[in-house]
């Protein structure tokens, strides 16, 4: 696992002194809030309806034993027993009191951590695949590549002052798990006869005006990423709009002057900057590699597996659903989802922590990860200790059978917590959940994914569901507006508006009558949801929505 | 004919704990049903002033509307009514701490 240098545990440990002092200079009344707020917001401290949150980043979801039990002790010393783990693999802190931060931000630092959001108009965090370094369909570990952006636009001095942020996301593998098309930039490493080289994305993005991702270069090759990346980000530094914060983003650029256009001047750029790399990022690469290598997998039998997935069908229930293949002999990845019914997607109390940190180190090489799913990763585990595991997760909450299913719910805070909301989606997402599990109907619909936002800015990802629900505020009211045949893998699309919005009483009741219109109409049960969406076109979907074309006509 | 003024309160949150506090004659609550009623316009935006200079204890003042049909200052906007309660998910914040 990548740990800190002596560089980024000075770095840290100064940064969280200096804001030991801010806070107590705002305290004291020496710091306006006008002062103060960019200086909390960069060290990851929001306020939000009820309180401060505080949230604290975790590089490509990736986190060892001893960090997730540290993350319980911030939970149970400074919050309320809890925390929320979120789609930008981050966790987030919603109680903590002003006076107390420092010290959550030092005991982070004991392990490494911080919560540092690199925020303002720079390239952001970059995030990997959650199943990087385990997934039987990967290509290569993403996450040496993550690091290696990261360390070069971390203070480039070309980059400090964008028209807006810049995220990066990179993917090892064909299936994308990290959204890498919903990102101003997305990589995928690929192989092409045996040599490795990575298809670059640009102009993806979420929010107000949702974007895939379009192809730049299919296949560039490894030694050119920096330089390229440089080319990619210098142009649209140079032609991207700083006149409309709205229009700011690399994928308004893409979408206003063309990708062909977009491309022609990044080669041109990239004639330029090329030769400025002599190969020492290559060098680097390859000792960032080295910190990246896969755990000492060991060989024993899968007996205890096989006889638990014959014997036992709630066993066999929830490793069917919540395992994937992993491309050790043997092993498998495990999925925990913090999903279960009724429960608010992405929470984990301290003592789930505890037992997720401890299968980790009896079971898991040490190692957990955090989806943008808000679920946890058990990356590297030999099928033979997953009844163990299973039995053990049971105990404590964990082990609904549930991933991909229809209550795997992306929700984001909403207006239970986030001041920015326009309506509520945790109670959306808990009742749906609560519903369908009374109708005991998942698994026969199989795969189907839900996301949930509180508002247009799309932290829960609304847009790529392949049902997704906006939460909005109309006339003082909370009303649910629905999009359907969303993606957000390699298939990606931005799902369709289907018509007028529904009020918190209808939304559960319009999402039970779209599912049952799936169900009338997929050809066999293999037929997912969105390949029903994608065969049949929105007509069916919003004949079930709005029985009454009267409804309809009332828009 | 002018508007009638929507009668409004004055709320922020609180500088160390964060949580809702609303603006009374002399001071703060975290009861909604204790604040201020301000029914004049010039006057509630003299009180936000006021309430805005105090920095060392509150953070974001702004003036909420209120529904005050039923006597003591109600929510007037489900934002207002989440803000005087606490989240809908678990039992935290003023819901249960108030009493
Ligand atoms: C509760 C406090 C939060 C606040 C105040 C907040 C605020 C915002 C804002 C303002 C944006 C838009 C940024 C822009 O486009 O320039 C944004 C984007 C985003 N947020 Fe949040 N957020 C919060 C919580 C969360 C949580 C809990 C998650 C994960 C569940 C999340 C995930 C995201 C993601 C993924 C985006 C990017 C969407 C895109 O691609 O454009 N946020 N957030
Ligand atoms: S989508 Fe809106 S409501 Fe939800 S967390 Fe983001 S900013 Fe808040």
């Amino acid at each position: 696992m990548y740990t800190y240098t002596d560089f980024d545990a000075a770095f840290v440990a100064e940064r969280n002194r200096q804001f030991r002092a801010q806070v107590e200079r705002r305290i004291d009344g020496s710091l306006t809030e006008d002062e103060f707020k960019p200086l909390r917001l960069m060290n990851g401290l929001y306020l939000q309806l009820h309180a401060y949150m505080l949230r604290v980043a975790i590089p490509y979801g990736t986190l060892s034993s001893r960090q997730m039990d540290q993350l319980a002790y911030l939970a149970e010393k400074w919050d309320k027993g809890y925390g929320h783990f979120t789609t930008r693999q981050n966790i987030q802190y919603n109680w903590p009191e002003l006076r107390d931060v420092p010290d959550m931000l030092d005991a982070l630092g004991e392990v490494q951590m911080h919560a540092i959001q690199t925020s303002g108009n720079t390239i952001r965090n970059v995030t990997a695949d959650h199943f990087a370094g385990a997934a039987a369909d990967e290509v290569a570990d993403p996450r040496p590549v993550a690091e290696l952006v990261r360390q070069w636009s971390t203070d480039h001095p070309e980059f400090q002052s964008m028209p807006r942020k810049f995220k990066v996301a990179v993917t090892g593998a064909e299936n994308d798990r990290a959204v890498i098309r919903a990102h101003d930039i997305g990589l995928r490493i690929v192989e092409r006869d045996g040599v490795i080289g990575y298809e670059v994305l640009v102009g993806g993005g979420l929010g107000r005006t949702p974007m895939i991702g379009k192809v730049i270069h299919d296949f560039l090759p490894e030694e050119d990423l920096l330089p390229y990346l440089e080319s990619v980000v210098s142009v649209w530094n140079q032609i991207g709009r700083r006149d409309n914060k709205y229009k700011a983003r690399i994928k308004i650029t893409v979408h206003e002057v063309g990708l062909d256009e977009i491309r022609r001047l990044v080669e041109e750029r990239f004639a330029l900057v090329k030769p400025l790399f002599t190969g020492v990022d290559q060098d680097h690469f390859a000792s960032i590699k080295a910190q990246f290598e896969a755990p000492d997998f060991v060989q024993k039998s899968v007996g205890p597996f096989n006889q638990a997935y014959n014997d036992d069908p709630v066993f066999r229930a929830w490793a069917d659903t919540n395992l994937t293949a992993h491309r050790a002999e043997g092993y498998s990845i495990v999925s925990i989802s913090l999903k279960a019914h009724g429960a608010t997607p992405g929470d984990a109390t301290a003592e789930q922590m505890r037992v997720m940190a401890d299968l980790a180190r009896q079971y898991g090489h040490d190692e957990l990860r955090i989806s943008h799913e808000q679920n946890v990763i058990l990356p590297h585990v030999h099928r033979a200790d997953l009844p163990a595991i299973h039995a053990k997760l049971k105990e404590h909450g964990l082990a609904t059978a549930n991933i991909n299913l229809i209550s795997d719910i992306i929700a984001c805070p909403g207006m239970d917590y986030c001041a920015l909301a326009t309506a509520r989606s945790i109670p959306i997402a808990q009742e749906i959940a609560t519903r369908f599990d009374d109708l005991k109907l998942e698994h026969d619909i199989g795969e189907l994914k839900i996301k949930i936002s509180g508002c247009i800015n799309a932290c829960g990802h609304h847009h790529v569901g392949h049902i997704g629900i906006l939460g909005l505020d109309r006339a003082g009211v909370e009303n649910y507006q629905i999009t359907l045949g969303g993606d957000h893998t390699q298939t990606a699309a931005i799902g369709e508006r289907a018509g007028p919005g529904f009020s918190a009483e209808a939304i559960v009741p319009a999402i039970e009558r779209l599912v049952e219109a799936y169900l009338e109409h997929r050809t066999e049960k293999s037929e997912t949801f969105l390949q029903t969406y994608r065969r049949t076109g929105m007509a069916p979907f919003k004949a079930a929505l709005y029985p009454e074309s009267k409804a309809v006509a009332a828009e | 004919m002018p508007k009638p003024y929507t009668p409004k309160v004055v709320t922020a949150n609180h500088l160390l704990a964060g949580d809702v506090i609303y603006q009374t004659r002399d001071g703060w609550s975290r009861q909604l049903a204790d604040a201020e009623v301000l029914t004049d316009e010039a006057h509630a935006d003299l009180r936000l002033i006021e309430a805005a200079q105090q920095t060392g204890e509150v953070v974001g003042a702004y003036l909420a509307d209120v529904d005050t049909s039923r006597g003591a200052p109600a929510p007037a906007h489900f934002r207002e009514a989440f803000r005087a309660k606490g989240p809908s998910n678990y039992a935290h914040g003023k819901q249960t701490e108030l009493n």
